[in-house]
């Protein structure tokens, strides 16, 4: 424990030391803005606690069962929060305002994409989970299957989710703190991985959990006062909002229906599908489910996740709204060049600091600097929590699924496993770093869309199909599984926003014609899984199947389920 | 003995009436969610003009912002109906086919 104390603060130390250094004048980037020692101070602040967090998570995380879960003693309350922190990732706040900054209600319909998979996953899905699993996905998808093949896809598949998922946040991270801090990419990227690591590595789910509901507080509260602030000026009337927004803005009253965001009925149907399913496949927010000590405070966990983030996007609709009246009002301020001159390309872009400003600079507006830096912050601390979550499923994979249940078929006591799950973590870290710097000036908008893809195409089909159809074996689970993620990343590649705007074909060049590959994927995933299963008459199929009336028992009642630990 | 206990569970003629029960609801809410959001999906896909006109008569606010909010609402809200009847009713009905089983 001692060795442990000394370590974190050694390191934190090392962070700030980083920090001041990296604060130091550096011109010729034109993105990077001047050091914001308010937003900094206020990070610093939000480090120091969530550090502090970390050492009395670490006291408490002393076997494998404490890192991956933290014991099993969330509420569902806690969880719900530490879901929907999980989800509300900088991307979606900053993003989501900037699409509806940028062109009104488009920005809605994007949102509300984004919830819809949640009572999926409740009424199908979380339950089941919780009564079934108890550190990963994998020990659901493989509960009466062949562990080496099931669990060797399921890891495979996790670690791909979490590394797009990944690549976007790090990448993210680098570029808002160039604009909000004023400091360097690279300085950014150690940053955000040193902090990380110390929350997973030294607090295991706990610290993770902890850090997550923190910032999902931290976001809510500032989100909330600020479309409280917006509301205010307009005597609490959206009517007057909207009104003053269509009077300012260039789109004028198209602002107010659908726009280009939905090019054709099965993009969008495809879009839709993998938000939807995509969700219910996520190894990050699917691993929460096993925080809580049973089936009933797993409900409650994804009823208040959903009402969170549900309130959430609602409050992202008022900001976006906000931002084109009080940004526009003051264009002088806010605009990096002159509304008049900003014809081609999104709104967004003309404004200081790029494209995904509003939010940011709607904070200044209704609270000047102090709030500014605050949001800041809040964005930062939203990207790091991110990461942490991602980190500690992308290491549960390797050690518990891999190494443990692979490689060691299980005999292997909890010391090891937490040693090996600590090791995994610190690669995975520098595999952050890694990445986080290697994709610095490439486009990663797709990444997010692409990690949701494979969700709904590898992971979800296989988990669902295992835990509600008998008929399920484990040739057709990892068969349909793999044949989804692979089609999923294909298909990707082969669609327009990564043929032609990353990889730089001509423009009508993509060979996929659609926005999303899920509708494909998901498809071909469920009917292999389904196809190959009836096809199987090996006598390890015919076991299998003799197997499904007992895990749909626990699945059903809990009895057996992983229970919480004692402490 | 787990599997003992599941035998048992199975063989109480509850059980598959509170496993129908459950699934069938989980399936109709689950139908439910999903029709609110594709139909609002395949509104904005083939008429987005519906969407686009006014609340009523010198508003500015479309009727599409409402119908937007709504769904949000209505997902939150349904996800509640689910919990809150899975918390109560279900995990009655479940506790006592359990005792059953055990004694």
């Amino acid at each position: 424990m001692n060795n442990v104390q000394r370590i974190v603060v050694a390191v934190a130390a090392f962070a700030v030391a980083g920090v001041v250094y990296a604060a130091g004048p550096d011109a010729g980037q034109t993105t990077k803005q001047a050091t914001n020692w308010t937003a900094i101070t206020m990070f610093a602040i939000f480090v120091g606690i969530t550090l502090w967090i970390t050492k009395w998570a670490a006291s408490r995380t002393k076997t494998a069962a404490d890192f991956y879960t933290a014991g099993g003693g969330i509420t569902g309350f806690q969880n719900g929060l530490a879901i929907a922190g999980d989800y509300m990732s900088a991307a979606s706040f900053l993003g989501i305002s900037a699409l509806v900054f940028g062109t009104g209600f488009d920005g809605l319909i994007f949102s509300i994409g984004w919830l819809v998979g949640w009572p999926v996953l409740t009424f199908l899905l979380a339950e089941r989970l919780r009564n079934l699993g108890k550190f990963t996905f994998a020990d659901v998808a493989s509960y009466r299957f062949a562990q080496t093949p099931t669990r060797t896809f399921a890891a495979i598949s996790t670690l791909v989710v979490v590394a797009f998922y990944m690549i976007a946040q790090m990448v993210g991270a680098g570029q808002l703190i160039k604009v909000l801090f004023g400091l360097d990419y690279l300085y950014a990227e150690i940053l955000v991985g040193i902090i990380m690591l110390m929350y997973v590595l030294f607090g295991g789910m706990t610290a993770t959990t902890w850090v997550q509901i923190i910032k999902a507080c931290m976001l809510l509260a500032g989100a909330t006062f600020m479309a409280l602030a917006v509301l205010f000026q307009f005597g609490f009337s959206p009517e007057a909002l909207f009104t003053k927004a269509v009077e300012l803005h260039p789109k004028h009253d198209a602002i107010m229906g659908p726009g280009a965001l939905i090019k054709d009925p099965i993009s969008a149907i495809s879009v839709g599908m993998a938000l939807m399913f995509g969700t219910a496949g996520l190894p990050h927010i699917l691993m929460r489910f096993f925080t809580v000590p049973n089936a009933k405070e797993a409900r409650k966990s994804v009823a208040w996740a959903t009402t969170w983030i549900g309130y959430f996007y609602i409050l992202t609709f008022i900001i976006g709204f906000g931002a084109t009246v009080l940004l526009i009002t003051n264009e002088g301020t806010f605009f990096a060049k002159p509304l008049a001159e900003c014809t081609s390309g999104p709104l967004q872009n003309c404004l200081r600091g790029g494209g995904n400003m509003p939010a940011v600079l709607l904070a200044e507006a209704v609270g000047g600097e102090v709030f500014y830096g605050f949001i800041a912050a809040v964005a930062f601390a939203t990207i790091l929590a991110v990461v942490a979550g991602l980190t500690l499923s992308g290491a549960s994979a390797v050690s518990h699924d891999l190494y443990a249940s692979v490689w060691r078929h299980g005999n292997v006591d909890s010391a090891t496993e937490l040693r090996w799950s600590k090791g995994a973590t610190v690669v995975l870290g520098i595999v952050a770093i890694t990445l986080g710097i290697a994709f610095e000036k490439q486009n990663v908008a797709y990444m997010v869309m692409l990690a949701f893809t494979v969700a709904c195409s590898g992971n979800f089909p296989v988990l669902a199909m295992s835990v509600l159809w008998k008929g399920c074996t484990t040739r057709g689970a990892v068969l349909g599984g793999y044949v989804g993620l692979i089609m999923a990343t294909v298909l990707t590649i082969g669609s327009d926003s990564v043929w032609v705007a990353v990889m730089g074909n001509p423009k009508g060049s993509a060979w996929f014609p659609y926005s999303s590959a899920a509708l494909f994927s998901m498809t071909a995933a469920f009917v292999t899984i389904w196809l190959v299963s009836k096809l199987d008459n090996s006598e390890q199929a015919r076991k299998e199947r003799a197997l499904y009336p007992d895990q749909q028992t626990r699945s059903e009642t809990g009895v057996g389920a992983a229970t919480a630990s004692a402490h | 003995m787990a599997a003992d206990l599941y035998a048992k569970i199975r063989a109480n003629p509850k059980f598959n009436e509170f496993v129908g029960t459950r699934n069938r609801y989980a399936i109709i809410m689950t139908i439910l969610g999903a029709l609110a959001y594709y139909g609002f999906i395949l509104l904005v896909a083939y008429d987005k003009s519906f969407l686009a006109q006014k609340i009523g008569e010198g508003y500015t606010m479309s009727l599409g912002i409402p119908i937007g909010v709504g769904v949000i609402v209505f997902t939150i809200i349904l996800t509640w109906i689910y919990v809150r009847r899975a918390n109560s009713e279900f995990d009655d009905t479940s506790a006592d086919i359990i005792k059953e089983a055990q004694k």
